[in-house]
């Protein structure tokens, strides 16, 4: 069973579409990486995941549950930083830390709390108001409020924003410790490739609100297999026929503007022999160097 | 959960800094009107009563004790405290968005009902304890100051005199209506504290409207008094001031332990209570609904 099943998924808000007919999975225990620019409906699709955005069509599945009729015991098991938390800034760590375990329907006890602060490297600093604290500091906090109720899963939206070299590292050790360790799932999003490159199992990327590429990062960044787009004249039928050809495991994507797949060099002669056999005319045959390329140059189209 | 809910509620409102101005504001207010009324006590109901010199002959100087100032305290600054009140109750939905927490809290486990109704009341409590604090400083200060006696009380051409034992009774039932009014303006913050993501604009706009309806009610235009006034919030506020007035019999003697039109203090009870279920209905229905993009 997948951990998160979306299918489908939009919301616009006004003329802007946000998320458009989205669908990924994530499987248990894995970190999963959502990749996309600025704006380009990451954080809509966060926002939908812990119902703080209502989807225009679409369903959201969560411990193979529908986010829809079994909100509250969903979010009983999921924690998330959302973008910059500012959190309480009257209160110190400690207090704050205190407020969303009891908001989670968990109590904490002083030890549990001051060992998640010890975690995220703050408990020197747990009985200082919020207020004085750096980005950073922020951040780290808004980490242990995200785990304070032990949940499985744990949705991240940009948690690196903010922090200086030091803090990335860490950040980035503590969320592999806490897929590989404490078998967590950790859902993340960021806008840069490199940092995902780094800790995440999977990779979901998005531009403008659409699905370019879903899979696993090793098979997404084979350095043995390029990244190849595929244009026809006849979309449709050239998708149909695909799919059902031995070139079918090699599809990453089809979508009606072009299809996706994953090749050795040595076969794209051979997928344009047979393509031009089945009479499709073949607009273009485009092989991407590396992923980054592949990301890039559909951000910018 | 709602009770915990409730307490979290209640423990940020007690541990902001804003949260002790109104404290502060209500302390500092009594204690120059009780200042000066101990130094200028006499003048000032000379003034006061400019009106009724004409008709009555006034005893000034039996007038001025501990009843007669707190029921001139609650004249005075009942009618600003729904400013301290938005300025916590405006802040409850809308402060947290603009700090960030309240989608941090929205993706908890909790209805957003409940979050709503339990910001609602923990306003409430706010608003009760607010009103305590005045209790205790102008009643309980006053008496200390100016000790106790009968109570005298001015409605425009009538001169309402009430036994000190009578008294007592009636400050509650007034403390107890101010607290209902001073909740629907709590209700009204929440509302438009529901429709923003910034603290400033729930709390100018809940002044704004208790301005407004100020200004329509004392203008005494037969517009406003056939078809706003009879329903206007800030004029069923000013219902507490009815426990002050007493029945008379037909020699004109008070009588002891009555309300002279108890049916229009229920009646401005009813409106006030009809506020805030409409209030927080339509707040509930908003904010279900809401996308938190904040």
């Amino acid at each position: 069973m997948n951990i998160i099943e979306v299918k489908n998924l939009s919301k616009s808000f006004g003329s802007i579409q946000a998320v458009n007919q989205l669908s990924f999975s994530v499987k248990p225990g894995e970190i999963y990486g959502f990749l996309g620019q600025n704006g380009s409906g990451k954080s809509t699709t966060i926002r939908m995941l812990l119902s703080l955005v209502m989807p225009d069509t679409g369903d959201i599945e969560i411990f193979g549950l529908s986010l829809q009729k079994h909100r509250n015991e969903i979010l009983k098991n999921t924690g998330a930083l959302i973008e910059r938390p500012d959190l309480y800034k009257y209160l110190n760590a400690f207090e704050n830390l205190e407020i969303f375990a009891r908001l989670s329907g968990k109590k904490k006890s002083r030890k549990q709390m001051m060992e998640l602060l010890e975690k995220v490297g703050l408990a020197g600093r747990a009985q200082s108001k919020v207020k004085t604290y750096s980005q950073g500091m922020k951040q780290r906090l808004g980490l242990a409020c995200a785990l304070v109720h032990d949940p499985q899963l744990i949705i991240l939206d940009e948690p690196m924003n903010g922090l200086d070299p030091q803090g990335i590292t860490d950040m980035r050790e503590l969320i592999i410790q806490l897929s590989r360790k404490e078998q967590k799932t950790v859902f993340i999003s960021s806008h840069l490739l490199s940092e995902m490159q780094q800790i995440a199992d999977s990779l979901l990327i998005i531009h403008k609100g659409k699905k370019i590429t879903e899979g696993n990062l090793n098979e997404l960044m084979n350095p043995e297999k390029v990244r190849v787009e595929l244009i026809t004249t006849d979309m449709p039928k050239t998708a149909h026929w695909i799919t059902r050809s031995a070139w079918a495991g090699s599809v990453v994507e089809a979508t009606q503007e072009a299809i996706c797949l994953l090749l050795q060099k040595e076969q794209l002669p051979q997928l344009n022999n047979d393509l031009v056999s089945q009479r499709f005319g073949v607009v273009s045959l485009r092989p991407y160097l590396s992923l980054e390329e592949y990301f890039l140059t559909q951000i910018r189209e | 959960m709602f009770v915990s809910l409730l307490r979290l509620e209640i423990y940020k409102i007690f541990r902001r800094p804003r949260t002790y101005i109104a404290f502060g504001a209500i302390t500092v207010i009594v204690l120059l009107i009780q200042l000066a009324l101990k130094v200028n006590g006499t003048d000032f109901i000379r003034l006061y009563t400019d009106t009724q010199t004409d008709i009555f002959e006034i005893p000034y100087e039996n007038i001025l004790n501990g009843y007669f100032v707190c029921v001139m305290v609650l004249h005075m600054i009942l009618i600003h405290v729904p400013l301290l009140v938005a300025l916590i109750a405006g802040d409850m939905i809308s402060g947290e968005a603009a700090a960030g927490t309240l989608r941090l809290i929205a993706a908890k486990p909790i209805s957003r009902t409940r979050l709503i109704l339990a910001k609602f009341a923990a306003s409430s409590l706010y608003v009760v304890a607010l009103l305590l604090w005045m209790a205790v400083f102008a009643l309980a200060g006053s008496i200390l100051i100016f000790g106790t006696g009968d109570l005298l009380v001015f409605k425009e051409t009538e001169m309402h005199l009430m036994k000190q034992t009578d008294v007592f009774w009636r400050f509650l039932a007034a403390f107890a209506f101010a607290a209902l009014a001073l909740t629907a303006i709590a209700a009204m913050a929440i509302l438009f504290s529901v429709f923003s993501e910034n603290s400033l604009g729930p709390i100018v706009t809940t002044v704004c409207v208790v301005i407004v309806f100020t200004i329509m009610q004392q203008l005494k235009v037969p517009l406003f008094e056939k078809w706003i006034n009879p329903w206007s919030l800030t004029a069923h506020m000013l219902g507490w001031k009815g426990f002050f007035y007493v029945e008379k019999n037909e020699e004109g003697v008070t009588l002891d332990g009555s309300v002279e039109n108890p049916w229009a203090v229920l009646q401005s009870a009813l409106i006030l209570t009809g506020y805030i279920v409409l209030f927080l209905m339509i707040s509930v229905y908003y904010f279900r609904k809401k996308d938190i993009l904040s």
